[in-house]
């Protein structure tokens, strides 16, 4: 029964629509790979087994019925926290949301029962996603399935640990800086950041409005595609939500062809900073390209440096404002509320005590930004910055298809080591910053380990409602690499139920 | 409470300049950013979803009447309309704004550089109207644990957001200066011009006892007009034509009062009591506001096509002047007696209870009459009173089928406006009805003509004027009910004199 | 040389609602010094004919009819209230003005 955790979604979906095995099983291995792994992993913030089986038990009997479901149906999910489902306690991995069940579904879970996607449970992330470690979350950490004592990336990284662990063979994450390619990168899964307005955001607990974006988490392409079709699309209830069909995603990974594809590597995002062998994956997985018939140039992006001061006035910015919500009113934590004290002061004492550090940080920084005197310094300029970035992909995506970078300058690193210096810890988001601020897709495909035998991530970058362009790219080097190896990347991580 | 200067004297030392911010709720079916229900006196928070609460995750989107409804208020305030427009969050916190901002527009308005003609004393005075833009409402607190239901001593709120969402129309006019003595009357009459407009544009029913239309009143006042604009309070909660009035007559008497003893005006928000006309100071705050107003990521701006904006001007209804002009000739009226309908706020009344079938005149009298009479003693507008023009009608046709005389359609109204139905259902509940019954009646002319042996004797001697002694008399012994032609005939004919 | 001061970090906190201990304050202090100083850079790098991005799309005029959709349950909407009465959501006293 465990190998079924080791399937691909696709080969699950294949095997439960022809009745070889049921959703029910396949969903019941994955909560007894949990049960066996996910004390060491951290993945899980809360387990929906109630409601994972009767949804399993009714794609099922719809399968039963004779009913043709989409290609995912009864395949099992990990769902960011950051996303709110109806009943199903949803945090952002805040205190200050501990114990909430929204009285609402968000689009994305809505467009995943429709497929008969299973949601198993919500998985850890750095609080209101403001991280790149999941250190930030008020749960306590994830670690990284190849390692322990290492970060699984941030803020996504228990959807991102949960499909490298086998927890799941799917997962949901959001990225509104990297916080989903970041994390696949460092643990050796896909990361795919659609187009800004490519998948809603109903229903998506906000951190920056004008950046953020869900995504699929998954550890291979195709699957990926999979999940990208049955999550994108035009919603109504989302006024950014782009009014055109998703690209033609799945056929792309399907065709895994990169020829007479022009491909141009982001010179300003390598040496100094950069780990060695990181540099080194990217350079022999953009030489594979070549081979594979990619015509690979190297394209400047002068202002992409500027990305990162940019995204940390725009982002703190947005969030200051959409986090005023949470003020102990009409739900979530109260505290202080002794009778005596004005709303103001329990508004005041319960954020004192239901954010974490970097929240309030973040919260503080935006304040500073937009307040008078500082705007145009602060977020104006940010927002200028934005403009010039948007024109270098412009410029540069005359002369090539898409742009590829390492996705993040490091492996991933040890668990305390950045916790304390923020300014450390955002230099992990350098290179997936420049799409968030331009809206273009981006995806992080395995390509590697360094000499701990942690995984390198490589970013493909595309023009916005180009999404399939980067899972040409992914899909044509997944298959290239798969061979060069005789398995996937994921089959070298440690084995978590023997260890300890 | 300050020392107040008497007025005249006060506009005499000072120069007043006024301003204005009104709020229109807009009528639309549903809230700005969502679905939910606006429909008023629902049960608590039975009108309210994610997006109106504020709750995490959900988003807005823009409601397509709303805009069209700020679009044709702007044009017919003379506003241009922006081809391109922006919703901005305007960041604060309060318990009853459920995001802790309010989704607005700042520097990017749909509306901006309009104006508006008021007729005050047969005068036009054009007012300027700096913006109009969207945003939306609050939700509404009750006060428990203080005395007055006020927030002050209040031991906490209990928060309904329904009221949360609904689109709100801001019109900013211009700094009005040059008005002098007139100021109070200007300022009603824009606010006036303001209800009828959106009225006439059925945009809203800008009912100020209901909230659907409020304001703020801005006043400044210096020692001559060629000096530099003095500082300003901003009165809130001004919610009826005649609070306006009140509102600036008490600022202009207060601030002169606090100028001349050598103080200074502090820029500050007032709240005005309805009880006593006056305005008191809010809470000072100890640091400026800061609303740190930002583009609104989570809308896309609102660029009205030329087209729509054409169309929309083209259907525009007529004017509320040349309205006024149209039903002035219509109803035969005087420049005077149209002078005190528009300044009563009566037009719209008038017009209704002539549609209900009654004269003109006849409208005329009931509303700039008996029921101006009664609005002024109890502090209301005209419309706020709780009869309708076609009570009005009702009554009145009561009136001309004989079945009631003036003082019993005066009882009849009494009846109305305490809420007991229906001029028809008054009368019938009360007994109120003429009694022409000449047998009935018969037996107290008897009575009078005994009791009153003289005067009976000189209307004998036919000095025909006496009689009116005893109609009163038999009046008052039927309590007003009998019909006063009817007495009179029979005692004459009692008397032999006819 | 510092960009943000101690007492601007009080004020901010203020603004934002967040009551820090004098630890904290120092804390944040120092470390948002750090944060705007090396992002206070970016000040120079746009030209002023630059026009400001916000929104990463181009769209305009999103909007929907204006038709009614089910609201919630009052009993959902109050499900996770801290405190609830009268079908309303209960708040401490409110210091301010009325609105």
């Amino acid at each position: 029964m465990s190998d079924l955790t080791a399937l691909t979604a696709a080969e699950l979906g294949s095997k439960i629509a022809s009745r070889e095995v049921s959703s029910r099983e396949v969903v019941d291995a994955h909560y007894d790979r949990i049960a066996k792994v996910d004390d060491k992993v951290h993945a899980f913030l809360h387990l929906d087994t109630e409601g994972a089986r009767k949804q399993a038990d009714e794609v099922d009997a719809r399968i039963a019925k004779g009913e043709k479901l989409g290609p995912l149906a009864g395949v099992p999910l990990a769902l960011k926290d950051v996303i709110v489902q109806k009943n199903v306690p949803t945090t952002a991995g805040s205190k200050i949301l501990e114990g909430w069940r929204p009285p609402y579904d968000a689009t994305v879970v809505k467009r995943l029962r429709e497929a008969g996607i299973v949601i198993l449970g919500k998985t850890n992330m750095d609080e209101f996603a403001m991280g790149s470690s999941t250190e930030h979350s008020a749960y306590g950490p994830t670690h990284n399935p190849w390692d322990l004592e290492r970060i699984p990336g941030g803020s996504g990284g228990g959807s991102s640990a949960a499909v490298a662990a086998r927890m799941a063979p799917l997962g949901i994450g959001t990225d509104t800086g990297g916080s989903i390619r970041q994390p696949g990168a460092v643990t050796g899964t896909v990361g795919m950041k659609p187009t800004y307005g490519g998948v809603s955001r109903h229903g998506l607990i906000a951190f920056s409005s004008s950046l953020d974006q869900a995504g699929p988490v998954t550890r291979n392409i195709l699957d990926a595609a999979l999940l990208h079709e049955v999550i994108g699309g035009h919603d109504p209830m989302d006024s950014t939500s782009i009014d055109a069909p998703v690209p033609p995603v799945v056929e792309a990974a399907r065709a895994a062809d990169v020829s007479g594809m022009r491909i141009g590597v982001v010179r300003e995002f390598a040496g100094d900073g950069y780990q060695p062998d990181v540099s080194a994956r990217v350079d022999e997985a953009v030489a594979l390209l070549t081979k594979l018939g990619a015509e690979v140039v190297e394209v400047s992006c002068p202002h992409f440096v500027h990305a990162l001061p940019a995204y940390y006035l725009i982002a703190p910015s947005e969030c200051s404002s959409n986090l005023a919500r949470f003020d102990a009113m009409r739900y979530g934590l109260r505290v202080g509320d002794d009778g005596t004290k004005s709303a103001e002061e329990v508004t005041s004492l319960t954020r004192a005590a239901g954010f974490g550090a970097e929240v309030k940080r973040r919260i503080m920084i935006g304040t500073y930004a937009l307040s008078s005197g500082y705007y145009d310094a602060y977020y104006g300029q940010a927002q200028k910055v934005r403009t010039l970035i948007t024109r270098d992909f412009e410029a540069a995506f005359e002369q090539v298809d898409v742009l590829v970078s390492p996705t993040t300058p490091t492996t991933a690193f040890k668990i305390g080591e950045r916790v304390d210096d923020p300014m450390q810890m955002y230099f992990a988001d350098l290179c997936t910053i420049p799409s968030n601020l331009s809206g273009g897709a981006a995806m992080s495909v395995p390509v590697g380990v360094d000499s701990n035998n942690l995984p390198v991530g490589l970013q493909v970058m595309a023009p916005a409602m180009a999404d399939d362009r980067p899972y040409r790219v992914g899909a044509a080097l997944e298959a290239a690499l798969t061979e060069q190896w005789g398995g996937s990347l994921l089959s070298r991580a440690p084995e978590l139920e023997e260890s300890k | 409470m300050s020392d107040l200067m008497p007025y005249d004297e006060a506009v005499e030392k000072f120069d007043p300049v006024f301003g204005l911010e009104v709020h229109v709720e807009l009528g639309t079916a549903t809230k700005m950013f969502c679905g939910c229900s606006t429909v008023f006196g629902a049960e608590p928070n039975t009108q309210t979803c994610p997006t109106c609460l504020g709750m995490p995750g959900a988003l807005p989107v823009v409601n397509e009447l709303g805009v069209e409804g700020a679009i044709r208020i702007g044009l017919a305030l003379n506003c241009s309309i922006a081809p391109w427009s922006r919703f901005a969050r305007k960041n604060y916190f309060y318990p009853d704004m459920p995001k802790n901002f309010q989704t607005s527009q700042y520097d990017e308005p749909i509306c901006f550089d309009g104006y508006l003609d008021v007729e005050v004393d047969g005068e036009t005075i054009r007012v300027g109207i700096e913006r109009a833009h969207m945003e939306e409402d609050t939700g509404k607190s009750l006060h428990v644990g203080g005395a007055t239901g006020r927030i002050q001593g209040a031991s906490h709120s209990l928060v309904d957001y329904n009221r949360a969402g609904i689109p709100l129309i801001e019109i900013v006019t211009k700094p009005v200066e040059g008005i002098g003595a007139r100021t109070p009357q200007v300022a009603r009459a824009v606010v006036g011009e303001i209800r009828e407009i959106v009225r006439g544009l059925g945009v809203s029913e800008a009912r100020m006892e209901r909230g659907q239309l409020r304001c703020d009143a801005n006043l400044s006042l210096r020692r001559s007009p060629d000096v530099p604009f003095g500082t300003r309070s901003e009165t809130k909660n001004v919610n009826s034509l005649r609070s306006v009035e009140r509102a600036f007559t008490y600022e202009i008497r207060r601030q002169a009062a606090l100028l001349t003893d050598g103080g200074t005006v502090v820029q500050e928000t007032r709240h005005f009591h309805e009880d006593n006309g006056s305005t008191t100071s809010g809470r000072i705050k100890e640091e400026a506001e800061d609303y740190r107003y930002f583009p609104e990521p989570d809308l896309v701006p609102v660029a009205p096509p030329a087209e729509w904006v054409q169309k929309l001007r083209a259907a525009l209804p007529e004017r509320p002047s040349e309205r006024r002009r149209r039903l002035q000739s219509e109803w035969g009226f005087s420049d005077k007696d149209m002078a005190s309908a528009v300044g009563a706020g009566a037009v719209d009344l008038i017009e209704a209870t002539v549609a209900a079938g009654t004269t003109s005149d006849t409208a005329r009298k009931w509303w700039l009459g008996e029921l101006a009479r009664r609005a002024n003693e109890n502090g209301l507008d005209l419309d706020a009173q709780g009869v309708t023009p076609a009570q009005i009608a009702e009554l009145q046709s009561l009136v001309d089928s004989g079945r009631l005389n003036d003082k019993l359609a005066r009882q009849v109204l009494e009846g109305v406006l305490a809420g007991e139905g229906s001029p028809t259902e008054v009368v019938q509940a009360r007994g109120l009805e003429v009694v022409s019954d000449t047998g009935a009646l018969s037996a107290a002319v008897d009575e009078a003509i005994a009791a009153n042996p003289d005067v009976a004797d000189k209307i004998r001697a036919g000095k025909v004027a006496a009689a009116g002694a005893l109609v009163g008399a038999v009046m008052k012994a039927t309590k007003g009910s009998a019909d006063a032609k009817t007495v009179r005939d029979l005692i004459l004919e009692k008397l032999g004199t006819v | 040389m510092s960009v943000i001061t101690r007492a601007e970090v009080q004020h901010l906190a203020k603004l934002a609602r967040i009551e820090l201990t004098d630890d904290e304050l120092d804390h944040y202090s120092g470390q948002l010094d750090v944060i705007l100083s090396s992002i206070a850079q970016i000040s120079e790098v746009a030209a002023d004919d630059i026009p400001p991005t916000s929104h990463p799309l181009p769209l305009t005029n999103v909007m929907r009819p204006d038709q009614v959709r089910p609201s919630l349950p009052a009993n959902d909407v109050l499900a996770g209230a801290p405190a609830a009465e009268q079908q309303r959501f209960r708040v401490p006293q409110i210091l301010g003005d009325e609105q």
